[in-house]
């Protein structure tokens, strides 16, 4: 298939940036977007012109770093897939795709489609762990009962890769659903109990330094999130939070 | 607890909290205005009730008034903050992918309440003010003493074609505030866990139900005067 894509160009973090169109042909149905990508920036590469810059590692949809506003929505328009496992067969012979990168004050543009994430790490290293003691008298996690129910819930929120389509989609730029995972993932947990007060309040408390907006319970970022991650955890997070400010002022 | 009230999640607390009184207090402003409907005497003795009995006067009133402007200020300013949160916009952004209108317009649904708000005061709550403090009249009878006066003044006040054309489309737009403002709300305070779909049906009944009971209500006056 031919198509017309408008792509946003920026040569750097200071550059303004614009939208360019691009042209490409014939494009397999069966390719992935990332690979309809590639064929652009040969394509470029050929024309003696530079390439269009954009996250991605695994092209499995399991290291959270591509990423991409296509068409309007983060990772495009299917459901419960990341950008590399968006296949052409979802657009039409003719079509013109929108392709621009993550648009939030925290995200910064590094270049072209390439945004910086590093204030997800950094509500991480605020709280998103548990301390073991790693001296080889460590407790063997199976011999902790855990209910089914809560060990499905923890794995769940588990399953978060921290690409930011989450912040993307929401009309605030909201990071609640990333960090509500977060900690929901070890607040389900025996292993996790124990630093819950602090890790909620310090998460929570990074979050905001960083400059994410408040959550206005829109319901966007659950329906784009490529992992199914649910607004349940925003929910425990605000427990949490409360629960930690009533033990511990 | 300051630090929690100065934290993103601490002022949505704060927006549920304020909500969750304003949805108490329409359910109870609806059963008092519903009853005139049925009958003159049971609206006039509760108007009167409720405009003199110290406690709601000078103890809920004020509590009532701090609530719909906090409301309205917080609203204000999580608006703007979260708008900040954004600096540079999409070329193309398809919100309606993946939320509702009524979640993504909060603030212009708001807007139209607001408005709603100050017509309201205007009509009643300044009239009604003015009679007991200014005037001094605390007997809530007719200027000719020959009765209470709150059954009058309601259906005076819904002849105007015009003002109960503005009080239906503000309580349509009450009810979209609704559809997502009162699910929200339990969301905010973690109370949905686990319970969504039921908090989202008991959301639906409340936003049609509450709205359309104040619109039948100004027809039903409208029609009958």
């Amino acid at each position: 298939m031919n198509l017309t894509l408008k792509i946003w160009r920026q040569k750097g973090p200071q550059d303004k940036g614009k939208m360019v169109d691009y042209k490409v042909s014939e494009i397999s149905e069966h390719m992935s977007f990332l690979e309809m990508m590639d064929v652009l920036n040969e394509q470029l590469v050929n024309s003696g012109e530079e390439p269009v810059a954009f996250d991605h590692d695994c092209r499995e949809g399991i290291c959270g770093m591509c990423s991409l506003h296509i068409n309007g929505e983060a990772h495009g328009p299917d459901r419960g897939i990341t950008t590399c496992q968006l296949h052409m067969r979802m657009f039409k012979d003719g079509d013109t795709i929108t392709i621009e990168p993550w648009r939030a004050k925290a995200f910064p543009v590094i270049k072209d489609l390439v945004v910086d994430r590093t204030a997800f790490e950094r509500i991480q290293q605020a709280g998103g762990y548990i301390s073991v003691n790693t001296s080889g008298n460590t407790q063997d996690a199976n011999s902790i009962p855990i209910p089914k129910h809560a060990a499905d819930e923890a794995m769940d929120a588990a399953a978060c890769i921290g690409c930011g389509a989450c912040v993307a989609s929401c009309k605030n730029s909201s990071a609640m659903l990333f960090v509500g995972a977060k900690v929901s993932q070890f607040a389900l947990l025996p292993q996790g109990r124990v630093e819950a007060t602090d890790r909620v309040k310090n998460m929570v408390a990074q979050m905001d330094l960083e400059g994410f907006g408040n959550c206005t319970n829109t319901g966007a970022c659950e329906v784009e999130c490529p992992k199914g991650i649910t607004l349940e955890n925003i929910a425990r997070m605000n427990r949490e939070l409360v629960k930690a400010n009533l033990i511990k002022f | 607890m300051s630090g929690f009230f100065n934290s993103s999640i601490g002022r949505k607390y704060a927006m549920a909290l304020s909500a969750f009184f304003l949805i108490i207090f329409l359910v109870i402003h609806l059963a008092v205005n519903i009853t005139s409907v049925f009958s003159e005497d049971l609206f006039n003795q509760l108007s009167h009730f409720m405009g003199t009995n110290p406690l709601i006067q000078f103890g809920l009133q004020p509590v009532l008034i701090f609530g719909v402007v906090f409301h309205f200020v917080m609203g204000f300013v999580l608006e703007r903050k979260n708008k900040g949160a954004r600096n540079i916009k999409y070329f193309k952004n398809n919100g309606a992918a993946n939320s509702t209108w009524m979640s993504r317009n909060m603030i212009y649904s708001g807007l139209v309440i607001l408005a709603f708000i100050v017509l309201h005061f205007i009509d009643f709550w300044i009239p009604e003010l003015n009679t007991k403090y200014v005037q001094g009249d605390m007997s809530g009878l007719l200027a000719d003493g020959e009765g209470f006066r709150y059954f009058e003044e309601l259906q005076h006040k819904f002849v105007n074609p015009a003002r109960v054309g503005a009080y239906v489309v503000a309580f349509i737009l009450l009810a979209l505030h609704l559809l997502h403002g009162f699910t929200s709300a339990f969301q905010s305070v973690g109370a949905t866990m686990g319970r969504r779909k039921v908090m989202q049906n008991i959301g639906k009944a409340y936003s049609i139900l509450i709205p359309l009971g104040f619109i039948v209500v100004a027809l039903f006056h409208h029609f009958n005067h």
